[in-house]
């Protein structure tokens, strides 16, 4: 009982002074509980069934996560209690000296975990329920669905396994503990806070040197993942600006460790002012001995930085993207006259009736199908595709071909190119609401929206390259690719269609007919009903092995799948980079209150010799500020390139979204990593006020 | 002769209405200016808790104690650290230099913190390195020096700022007998170049150095007796009869 009493009274007393510790266990906790529960709001959601199939996908992903943020945690925690122990090596030492076995603190600490791990869950879990109740509006809204009664939720299965995670965790750390205990000494524990540390100066030059290299390394690691973009192709390719850069990092550190004071100390007017010889001299003597979790942290607020701006963007772009790129309710389309390329048909598993009977339109298939989706169109329009396997990329590019090939050896340079009348093509964009265009009757053009796939032909035309067409000669009419797209997608990823003159195309090689038009109704319970309807056409229809029917892309379905994918990645990023940045923010921050008690007796002293407390809260607050900004403004310039990187990675749902999602991650990092800032700041300044 | 402290009638009680505790009861006394004046008492006699109040780093209870004719009881806040920084030097028996920073650097934030020029900053801490002898160690970090050199260095920091007062709790307690005497002596040069010491302890062979030693007994004055022409060795043969007197607990008091 007596141990029992001892550890309540131990959390009392540091309750205080690691309010921070508390705070993180607390918030992730409460964290972990609101994504695994994220399923349980949806269920009085009205959303269709391929929505459900989205949310459980994200769950599955989600949960995915979930593990490696459990690891994250539990380095976490393990650290924490290292320090907390660290700390309180005297008061164990006296309870050594009076008789107490080392079997019995550990059995103090074993207590101390149990407490603070049954209060960390329990506040934990309250403010994650509470938190999931807001949480359960934002998903409401981002899949756009109507919350049909506000009901309070509670999911217990996302209560267990986070009871379970975290118990796990703490059994971790209590095995830890008694293992740490029962390795100390008694003489180290009692003179544990009187061990003078040597102060180590690094040799300056072998700094210089270093610090150099690093930022070289540093340089061609940006270099490699922003100009030379195109060149990584392998998973190797990519790993090694990573690596290069992580080093790097780390070597900036250790030798900064070693430069600033020492150009500090150069400015003797500078150093020899207020007390800023004596925060210089505290940064440098914890830096020295931080250098790779300060490398840990800054590389977690990269990751940070870049994982929420990106995840961010791609949901901007991706619904943004929509209303763009899906303009119309419905585009219908059907392959024509399979026969051309009997054999690849023949290999992607259609039977030879099927590519024997494709040379119906839409229209005509749907009424062979006995549905007239005419009636239900308001208006419409009917396009053609052509091919011929005597116009590919081979032909379009030209005398650059083997330029680009040697650059681009992955691209099907055989594939025949889509070609579309004129006219046609400025059908379709009078009823998308895009650019229409002419040309003469020497002239080709291309639309494309795909950005890697602009670049490479852009090289062609450019050059001026001519294609010979149906015994036609064609010039380019744009030396670049004109924005513009033929299928509906929630992404830019129309590679290219070849725009001609009506009068010269050949019906003979028509490959692809479409069927553009929107809905006469607009309410989407009823869109929705057509929709299955014509996707239940081939159930149990044996017409299907002769005739194909038409392939269908729909705004709903569209937009759906957007919102489903943009969620995901929202609350995924979201998630990660929460726990990132608690996670160094909170390494952070007790890193410095450790310190901040160990530095009790220094500002005893300042007070001594007879400092104003106005200057050695500046002093202190200088101290923690330096201490977290430096491996913030790395990570900073990290991430410029990060996000360079990612921006072109995410190329196809564009990036015009960028500079909100940046505003927005900037918010996020200022609020929680400043909010543990000022935290970590007020609770060093009431650890180092003098308590009579 | 010129008065730099005054000490009038204070008391200083601890603990609550129930148990009473007088660490000073009704002390007075004066330093004049240039004097080496040592406190000497047993363990808990209240001598500390005089240098605190004199310090202002802890409060009496009643009376007033004037440095000049500065009231420093009624002090508050920054004023306190003001005075505190302008007026005193400190010297503790656990030294209290900070452990980052070199002997130069320690020396040099008693005057930084007073808004003093880095070149005039390096004039001073030349002048009295040179006093103390430490000279060779200004580049050293404290866990680099003897304890010696340490207290020499804290002393260097004590003076550097040229305050009215110094103030010596213990110097000698955690020294070695060579390196008290080297301090003492040191002490006494500085004494004869006019600074004022005031000093507390318990050790008879450390307050010899003095000029004039006030014993303090239960918070009260117990005796006062001045060195006047009589050798070092006579002086501590006076002290210790006194200590004798007191009961000869003063611990370890040779």
């Amino acid at each position: 009982m007596m141990l029992y009493k001892l550890s309540l009274k131990n959390i009392k007393k540091s309750i205080k002074d690691y309010a921070i510790y508390f705070f993180t266990l607390i918030l992730g906790v409460a964290i972990f509980y609101v994504f695994n529960a994220l399923d349980s709001q949806t269920v009085m959601m009205d959303v269709s069934t391929s929505t459900v199939e989205l949310i459980n996908l994200m769950m599955t992903m989600l949960s995915g996560v979930s593990v490696f943020v459990s690891f994250i945690l539990g380095f976490l925690i393990i650290y924490a209690s290292r320090f907390l122990i660290k700390r309180r090596n005297k008061e164990f030492g006296i309870y050594l000296t009076l008789g107490m076995s080392k079997r019995k603190i550990s059995l103090i600490l074993f207590f101390e975990t149990l407490f603070i791990g049954i209060i960390s869950l329990l506040v934990g879990l309250v403010l994650g329920i509470l938190l999931s109740q807001v949480m359960s509006l934002v998903v409401a809204n981002m899949f756009e669905a109507n919350l049909t009664k506000f009901a309070f939720v509670f999911s217990s299965s996302a209560c267990i396994k986070t009871i379970i995670y975290f118990s796990i965790m703490y059994i971790l750390v209590m095995i830890f503990n008694t293992y740490s205990v029962s390795k100390c000494k008694l003489i180290d524990l009692l003179n544990g806070s009187k061990k003078a540390e040597k102060i180590k100066l690094k040799n300056p030059y072998l700094c210089i040197i270093i610090f150099i290299i690093s930022c070289l390394v540093l340089g061609k690691a940006y270099h490699m993942v922003t100009v030379e973009f195109l060149t990584l192709q392998e998973v190797m390719d990519i790993l090694k600006p990573i690596i290069m850069g992580a080093v790097s990092t780390f070597f900036i550190f250790w030798s900064l460790s070693g430069l600033i004071l020492r150009i500090a100390m150069s400015f003797k007017k500078f150093y020899y002012k207020d007390l800023n010889s004596f925060t210089l001299r505290q940064f440098s003597s914890k830096i020295n001995t931080t250098v790779f979790s300060t490398t840990i942290i800054c590389l977690m607020l990269f990751i940070t930085i870049c994982l929420l701006s990106a995840c961010l963007t791609m949901k901007n772009s991706m619904n943004a993207n929509i209303r763009k790129l899906a303009p119309v309710d419905a585009d219908f389309s059907i392959i024509m006259n399979m026969e051309r390329y009997y054999d690849d048909f023949r290999s992607m598993g259609f039977n030879d009736s099927q590519i024997k009977n494709s040379h119906y339109t839409v229209k005509e298939m749907f009424q062979l199908y006995h549905f007239d989706i005419l009636s239900y169109f308001k208006n419409y329009i009917d396009v053609n595709l052509y091919t011929t396997p005597d116009l590919t990329m081979n032909h379009t590019l030209g005398s650059k071909l083997e330029m680009v090939r040697t650059r681009f050896p992955f691209l099907d340079y055989d594939d025949p190119e889509a070609i579309m009348k004129i006219s046609d093509y400025n059908q379709v964009a009078k009823f998308y609401g895009i650019k229409e265009y002419s040309l003469n009757n020497d002239e080709y053009m291309i639309v494309a929206d795909f950005k890697s796939m602009v670049d490479i032909r852009n090289i062609a035309l450019e050059n001026k390259e001519t294609i010979n067409l149906f015994g036609h000669n064609l010039k380019p009419k744009y030396n670049s690719c004109q924005d513009g797209f033929l299928e509906m997608s929630s992404q830019h990823i129309n590679t290219g269609i070849i725009l001609v003159p009506d009068n010269i195309v050949d019906e003979e090689y028509l490959y692809e007919n479409h069927l553009i038009g929107n809905y006469k109704t607009t309410n989407k319970k009823e869109i929705r009903k057509i929709e299955n309807k014509i996707n239940k056409l081939d159930d149990n229809n044996p017409k299907v092995n002769e005739y194909l029917l038409p392939s269908g892309s729909t705004k709903l379905d569209i937009k759906e799948a957007t919102v489903g994918l943009s969620a995901m990645v929202t609350f995924i990023g979201l998630y990660l980079g929460v726990i990132f940045l608690i996670s160094s923010a909170a390494i952070l921050g007790l890193k410095e209150l450790s310190e901040s008690s160990d530095n009790k007796e220094r500002f005893i002293c300042l007070r001594k010799i007879g400092t104003d407390e106005k200057m050695i809260n500046k002093a202190l607050f200088r101290q923690i500020a330096i201490f977290f900004m430096l491996p913030l403004i790395l990570a900073l310039i990290h991430s410029i390139f990060g996000i360079m990187f990612a921006v072109k990675i995410l190329e196809v749902f564009g990036n015009e979204q960028l500079l909100p999602s940046i505003i927005v991650t900037a918010i996020v990092i200022i609020i929680i990593y400043g909010g543990y800032f000022l935290i970590t700041y007020f609770c060093s300044k009431n650890i180092i006020k003098e308590r009579h | 002769m010129e008065k730099i402290l005054k000490v009038d009638k204070i008391e200083k009680y601890y603990g609550s209405r129930s148990s009473l505790t007088k660490a000073i009861d009704n002390l007075s006394f004066k330093v004049e200016k240039g004097e080496f004046l040592c406190l000497m008492g047993a363990s808990g006699s209240g001598k500390t808790t005089l240098l605190n109040c004199i310090s202002t780093i802890d409060k009496v209870t009643s009376g007033h104690i004037l440095v000049e004719e500065l009231d420093i009881t009624k002090l508050k806040g920054n004023e306190l650290n003001k005075f505190r920084r302008k007026e005193l030097g400190f010297i503790f028996q656990d030294f209290n230099l900070l452990d980052t920073l070199t002997a130069y650097e320690n020396i040099a934030l008693a005057l930084s913190i007073q808004s003093v020029s880095p070149s005039i900053i390096e004039q001073k801490i030349k002048k009295v390195a040179e006093e103390l002898d430490i000279k060779d160690i200004l580049n050293k970090y404290p866990y680099q020096m003897s304890g010696g050199q340490k207290q020499r260095v804290a002393s260097a920091r004590a003076i550097v700022t040229d305050p009215k007062l110094i103030l010596a709790d213990e110097p000698t307690g955690s020294l070695d007998s060579k390196s008290a005497k080297m301090l003492l002596e040191k002490f006494n040069y500085l004494d004869e170049h006019g600074a004022t010491i005031l000093m507390v302890t318990h050790d008879a062979f450390t307050a010899s150095y003095a000029r004039r030693v006030i014993f303090i007994k239960d918070g009260k004055i117990f005796k006062e007796i001045r060195k006047g022409e009589c050798s070092r060795k006579e002086f501590f043969d006076k002290i210790i009869d006194v200590v004798t007197l007191l009961g000869g607990n003063l611990n370890d008091a040779l």
